[in-house]
């Protein structure tokens, strides 16, 4: 289908003897600000390791950007143009702050044909990255010298600096003020302006609502509901299983 | 263990190659019996667990040497002992390594000293030589048939499997064992449980220490001990937990057996001194093919 | 600094080595010297694929014995050069690297540790029982008294540890500072996020793997014509598993000087330590340090002394 960015079909996930997901099927179109919400437990996180690689599902398939990505490793699917934050921050903790964004850019931006980044070219973008999520003046810092916020903010940096067609933000707000989830909302509408397709996993409904087209809810490692957001949260079954109250 | 020479396929010899395997298979059970706990149940990759059977084993020879009193009696006094040692142990490497996240190099580095310098220490105390105890058991024969159960060998295959039967009954019925078994997987909950997983990885290690104070012994029953012997162990048991599937008890019996029969034919039709090679061959072949053990989870 | 003028450098620290050590005139401080600069080739080969990467080699003796014995194998042919048996001896442990990463690089890193005592002792029970490199009876090689333009043999020797010694640590200094060296560091520190950031892990921790065992069986491949007389006990000594992680950990695993300091220190202690006490002490006193320093001082000598810089700032 013409525009369709991101396709899963019948995945499907289990870990022993317990099914994390059971028969996904999503569709993202390219330009799309897609919001995943659910429960804890509900099996975000572990679509998102299929979708990338992390994890090799059982059963469905992954089309990225017209082709089949299954059996590509995490690497190459980067390559490709998916790019990933972690919900627990995973950065490199013996690199710089500004090293860590350098990664992959000459891993990820650097491998694609077409033109190197000369290394003038990379600390310019990694300066540029790190004015962009306000960790400028951390730059030579060490991971551990940041607070839990500035990490979340780290790992979503690093995720942009790969350039990516598809970004996957595993709950990059939590702990974050009420202006930082504005600010964090209003760079990510500007990313997807540019034209990168967005996945936002988040709990904080306020920032799901502003931000997303179309919500999809997962509960248990199936899809419930997927439609516009003010109609998915109108929905009963998804009151029941998700909002609670 | 193996005769040594090349032979005609006689039924004699291969029945009594495979008893002598499932026997040994049985003693092996209790030396991987504390590895199970610790690298199976607890992610912990001590690679020093054989220098603490050897270290029960050199234990063993002397209170044996010079009191008279059985080896196994002589482990099961020991056991105390080993638990507390076990427990310091552990405490030392969540200090210094699981709380900091440094457990892959470093701890790693840190049990491979360990080995290092027990065997080392025991080099020096003890030499080179090899020692072996006594026991009225250590000698004769049970025979049935063409069948030759040898009483050191038999006799530590029923201790290694009551070891192993006590430690499933505690793991699967007391509160604490159960625990030790959950520790793994969901800490979580454990500490809605009200018992701190430190404390939880610290008893389940201590216990795994204190096995090897039984399998010590029982070494040195089945055959006579220098301090480098520990190092042959290293492949085994690691061969044996991957095989079985990593934290089953009853996987590492399985594993012991299926390990001890192979070796023992080894040793019979192609000569002891290829023996050390199958343990490790099997753990790189198991390694590289199926991952996940025979009874993968 | 760049690679080049690093490498010009060390060459002539090297040539005033050399020319020191023979205005001295002692042939024991080139016996000697030869063991310490052999860490140092073994200490830097165990920290790229150890300090750099992340993954623990417990079977460094297995590369070492694999260059010692492709030299005695080759030797029985007929006889080569020895530089030339170094490269042979680098490519035989390069390529056995690379067969066992492939079969365990992709499992945890502590399979793959233990993969590697399995391949040292597979190692040793398929050479013990190999009659045509000597077996357990061992091997001789006659090694000639004197060499055109050196002098006594050992000088040669000597000589030919101090280019290897350049290499491998120009070699680890140049990867820390290349493109190479960050994929390393993030496969160290994180993997998965790695993976993620478009670092081909496993290709990564191959060409570790590789270079790591070469620069090994590099070191290994003279060995032969140093002690004349091969057993499979003394080229898959103790002394070479736990050398070659003492010494880095020791010494500091995050840059190239680590190894170095920690080979130089130690090397030079067992030396002392083994003429005048017991070697059995003298490894007992490694591997207490190797402990004490895992626990207390875990980035070593250079980790201790850059904490001291930074303070007195």
């Amino acid at each position: 289908m013409a525009g369709t960015l991101l396709e899963v079909t019948g995945l499907s996930k289990r870990f022993g003897g317990f099914v994390a997901l059971d028969g996904i099927d999503l569709n993202v179109a390219a330009g799309e600000r897609v919001g995943l919400i659910g429960p804890n437990g509900s099996g975000k996180s572990t679509l998102v390791n299929c979708i990338c690689g992390t994890l090799v599902n059982e059963t469905g398939n992954v089309r990225f950007d017209g082709e089949t990505v299954d059996g590509l490793l995490t690497h190459e699917r980067t390559r490709r143009g998916m790019a990933r934050s972690f919900q627990l921050p995973r950065p490199f903790t013996t690199l710089t702050v500004a090293d860590n964004l350098r990664v992959p850019l000459l891993y990820t931006v650097n491998a694609r044909p077409g033109r190197a980044l000369s290394p003038a070219e990379l600390d310019t973008r990694c300066a540029e990255l790190l004015q962009l999520v306000a960790l400028a003046d951390k730059g030579t810092h060490l991971p551990r010298d940041l607070t839990q916020v500035e990490m979340r903010k780290l790992e979503l940096a690093r995720a942009m600096a790969a350039e990516p067609k598809l970004l996957i933000a595993d709950e990059s707000m939590a702990g974050l003020s009420q202006s930082e989830v504005d600010d964090i909302v209003s760079l990510l509408i500007r990313l997807n302006e540019r034209g990168i397709t967005i996945i936002l996993i988040e709990h904080i409904m306020r920032a799901v609502m502003k931000f997303s087209q179309r919500l999809i809810v997962l509960v248990s490692g199936k899809k419930i509901a997927d439609g516009l957001p003010d109609a998915v949260i109108r929905d009963p079954e998804v009151e029941r299983a998700y909002l609670g109250q | 263990m193996g005769r040594g020479k090349q032979v005609e396929l006689s039924f004699d010899l291969l029945i009594n190659a495979v008893i002598a395997g499932i026997l040994l298979g049985g003693f092996y059970t209790a030396v991987t019996l504390g590895v199970s706990i610790s690298f199976g149940i607890l992610d912990i990759v001590n690679i020093a667990h054989p220098a603490f059977i050897i270290l029960g084993s050199y234990i063993a020879y002397i209170v044996n040497a010079r009191l008279g009193i059985d080896p196994i009696a002589v482990s099961i006094l020991m056991l105390p002992v080993f638990y507390l040692l076990g427990a310091g142990v552990y405490q030392v490497y969540y200090e210094s390594f699981e709380r900091r996240g440094q457990e892959s190099l470093r701890g790693l580095s840190f049990f491979f000293g360990l080995l290092f310098v027990t065997e080392v220490m025991l080099i020096l105390v003890f030499g080179v030589d090899y020692r072996y105890v006594e026991a009225p058991y250590i000698g004769p024969s049970w025979r049935l048939g063409v069948m030759d159960f040898p009483l050191r060998m038999l006799v530590p295959c029923i201790a290694a499997l009551a070891l192993f039967a006590a430690l499933e009954l505690y793991l699967s019925y007391t509160f604490i064992g159960r625990a030790i078994k959950a520790v793994a997987q969901d800490q979580l909950a454990l500490r809605l449980m009200g018992a701190s997983p430190v404390r939880i990885k610290r008893i389940a290690f201590g216990i795994s220490i204190a096995t090897a104070a039984v399998a010590g012994a029982l070494l040195i029953i089945i055959q006579p001990v220098e301090p480098s012997v520990g190092r042959e162990y290293i492949g085994r048991v690691f061969a044996i937990c991957v095989l079985g599937g990593l934290g089953s008890l009853p996987g590492t019996v399985i594993g012991a057996m299926l390990l001890g029969i192979l070796e023992s034919f080894t040793a019979t039709f192609y000569g002891p001194s290829w023996a050390p090679a199958v343990a490790f061959g099997v753990l790189l072949l198991t390694l590289a093919f199926r991952p996940a053990g025979l009874l993968g989870r | 600094m760049r690679t080049r003028v690093f490498l010009l450098l060390l060459i002539a620290v090297a040539i005033a080595v050399f020319f020191a050590t023979r205005w001295v005139n002692n042939d024991y401080v080139f016996f000697a010297g030869y063991t310490v600069l052999q860490f140092v080739v073994l200490a830097t080969a165990w920290n790229i694929l150890g300090g750099y990467t992340g993954y623990v080699n417990f079977g460094s003796a297995a590369f070492f014995a694999l260059g010692a014995y492709s030299t005695v194998f080759l030797h029985k042919l007929y006889p080569l050069p020895i530089p030339l048996l170094i490269v042979i001896g680098g490519g035989v442990s390069g390529i056995v690297g690379l067969g066992m990463g492939y079969l365990t690089l992709r499992l945890r890193g502590a399979f793959f540790a233990i993969a590697t005592l399995a391949l040292a002792v597979v190692l040793q029970t398929l050479i013990v029982n190999w009659d045509y490199v000597g077996g357990s009876r061992g091997a001789y090689i006659i090694r000639p008294n004197e060499i055109a333009l050196i002098g006594p043999y050992i000088q040669y020797l000597f000589l030919l540890m101090l280019a290897l010694a350049v290499i491998a640590l120009t070699i680890a200094r140049g990867i820390e500072r290349s493109q190479l060296g960050y994929g390393f560091a993030t496969i160290r520190d994180d993997e998965l996020a790695a993976e993620a950031s478009g670092v081909p892990t496993l290709r990564l921790k191959l060409i570790a793997t590789t270079l790591s065992g070469a620069l090994m069986g590099m070191a290994g491949a003279p060995f032969p014509y140093y002690i004349g007389y091969l057993q499979p006990s003394s080229a898959f000594g103790l002394e070479y598993a736990v050398n070659s992680i003492a010494m880095p950990m020791i010494g500091g695993t995050t840059s190239w000087v680590g190894p170095l300091i920690g080979a130089i220190l130690l090397g030079s202690l067992q030396q002392i330590a083994t003429v005048t006490i017991s070697s059995a002490v003298n490894l007992l006193i490694v591997g207490l340090l190797l402990v004490a320093f895992v626990i207390i001082a875990p980035n070593g000598i250079v980790g201790l002394v850059q904490g001291w810089i930074r303070r007195t700032k």
